[in-house]
């Protein structure tokens, strides 16, 4: 089945399927750890998407009051009362890292291989930074007397929405630390010397996408 | 068929986009903190939204520079979020003027 000149497609049509999908065609002129990295990111669209909609949905449909966000998130700086501020530091954190990471990727392209490592690895600080910070918003929170099934401040699918959203954007951060971590690892070891430094690229697509989400969490979940 | 030819772009661009994200995120935030209400602060928050958005997409992820048939394996599914958000909009309405009806009506 080499050659598809000698190939008689006519012969069956289960056969012309399978010619056709077997046949060295290619749709995409992408190496393909870029374009699977593409089609998970889509994946992961709709995962995070079903969550914002979710939130829309209950938020629409509650006839609790929702509790202010700008109050709930507050923190005391100084001897001042700074709305969503642990927020507005973790948004600048990771979009920190994606610049870091941008600069990796750009790096690793002009086979600076040593810098694109450093850069990676202060990338993968920052998300654990992120992550860190997450964690004392959860436990706050949690000391609040916030739980996914109840909340004190109001509608009980505040709490709900909240753990289940940043929930998993934050496990998508962590996982991002240890891609981060490992990829920076075997760059380092000269595992992708002979291949090539796209690695660097696919693995900036997933952190950016992580940074991605954070703008639409931040958005409609902190500020709406 | 041969793979894309590597992805190289001024660093100079990578560090303008990321000062905007600066910019554009220190504005979202004001919006929360001078206490902007009703459509203005609905609008501004979808306006930097998109446009924090638009620059990780186009130049961090390099979309701008990806072939047509990329794009649209991208962006064509977004059609189907767009249409379950006004499903469920009509929905969550539904059921919140159901709820306004036979639970709080005293």
């Amino acid at each position: 089945m080499t050659n598809p000149d000698k190939l008689n497609l006519a012969d069956s049509g289960w056969r012309s399927v399978v010619a056709d999908w077997s046949a060295d065609q290619q749709a995409f002129r992408l190496s393909w750890g870029k374009l699977m990295m593409w089609i998970f990111l889509l994946g992961d669209t709709f995962i995070f998407s079903i969550f914002l909609i979710s939130y829309m949905t209950v938020r629409m449909s509650t006839t609790e009051a929702w509790p202010n966000t700008s109050e709930v998130f507050e923190l005391v700086v100084f001897g001042h009362t700074v709305p969503l501020f642990l927020i507005a530091i973790m948004t600048f954190v990771l979009i920190t890292s994606s610049g870091t990471m941008a600069m990796a990727v750009s790096c690793a392209y002009r086979q600076k291989k040593r810098y694109a490592v450093w850069l990676m690895l202060v990338t993968a600080l920052l998300g654990a930074l992120f992550v860190g910070m997450q964690a004392f918003e959860w436990s706050k929170l949690i000391a609040d007397g916030i739980r996914p099934w109840a909340n004190p401040m109001g509608a009980e699918q505040f709490g709900a929405a909240f753990f289940m959203i940043t929930g998993f954007h934050g496990l998508h951060v962590s996982a991002g630390v240890i891609y981060l971590l490992v990829i920076a690892y075997r760059l380092h070891r000269g595992y992708y010397d002979k291949k090539g430094y796209e690695i660097v690229e696919v693995t900036g697509l997933y952190w950016h996408f992580v940074d991605l989400v954070w703008v639409f969490i931040f958005a409609f979940f902190y500020l709406w | 068929m041969s793979v894309e030819s590597a992805q190289q772009h001024p660093v100079s661009l990578y560090l303008k986009v990321w000062g905007w994200l600066f910019v554009l995120s220190f504005f979202s935030y004001m919006v929360d903190y001078l206490q902007f209400e009703g459509a203005a602060r609905w609008g501004l928050i979808l306006l930097f939204m998109v446009a924090k958005a638009g620059l990780i997409l186009s130049i961090f992820m390099h979309v701008r520079w990806e072939r047509l048939s990329l794009k649209l394996v991208l962006f064509l599914p977004m059609f189907a979020i767009a249409v379950f958000i006004i499903l469920m909009a009509i929905e969550a309405n539904y059921t919140e003027t159901s709820r306004w009806l036979f639970f709080n009506n005293n």
